[in-house]
């Protein structure tokens, strides 16, 4: 019972984060959603997990906790560099041919 | 004390926690929808990612009782707490960098300013 309060207070939330994904005016914000989406589905799969007695769920939180924050760093350093960290031999610049 | 009072024990003390983290989130969530900077909005996004993960797993844990659950609980936790604070600095960094400043109230005209004593 208790468990099922505090899933519904985590689907509110994950409803709200959807809202601000959708309606954010900057990248930033959607980012910023979408990792909240993120966090609160590490709670809301450790929940299910006591709510049906598998808790085996546990390490399935705490793979997609460690997932959602590396793809949050990552798409913030796309949206810095326009690049992943590959190719750092060659200069952004030099992209059309030497005259 | 006997089992049964330990059993109620630990039910009243996590059902406080979840409940407590519940309140957090729902706090957060409506500061992500309402507030009207970006800024304000992250502390919000943080608000939900710390008071609310924090209680919402203490509880967790309470339930658990001295087990494998509650050790695997205490990880996510220590997770949470690394990555959490360093994902919010690394959005407003990133924000900050991309000229993004937050709403100042000199920024609001004089009729939006709320009056002094309100």
């Amino acid at each position: 019972m208790m468990f099922a309060a505090a899933a519904i207070a985590v689907l509110v939330t994950m409803g709200v984060a959807l809202v601000r994904l959708f309606a954010g005016p900057t990248m930033y914000d959607q980012v910023m959603a979408a990792n909240a989406f993120g966090t609160k589905t590490v709670l809301l799969i450790a929940l299910l997990g006591f709510i049906d007695g598998r808790l085996d769920f546990l390490d399935i939180a705490l793979a997609y906790a460690l997932i959602n924050f590396v793809g949050t760093i990552a798409v913030l350093k796309f949206f810095a560099y326009r690049s992943l960290g590959d190719r750092r031999t060659e200069p952004a610049a030099e992209t059309e041919p030497r005259p | 004390m006997s089992a049964a009072t330990l059993e109620w024990l630990r039910d009243v003390i996590s059902w406080i926690l979840l409940l407590g983290g519940g309140f957090f989130l729902i706090v957060g969530a409506t500061g992500l929808i309402r507030l009207r900077d970006f800024y304000a909005r992250l502390h919000a996004a943080g608000v939900t990612d710390t008071g609310g993960a924090i209680l919402i797993l203490s509880g967790l844990a309470v339930q658990g009782g001295f087990s494998l659950a509650t050790v695997k609980l205490g990880i996510i936790l220590a997770f949470f707490l690394l990555t959490s604070p360093t994902a919010t600095h690394a959005l407003a960094n990133a924000a900050f960098s991309a000229g993004a400043r937050p709403m100042l109230d000199e920024d609001r005209t004089r009729s939006e300013r709320p009056e002094p004593g309100a």
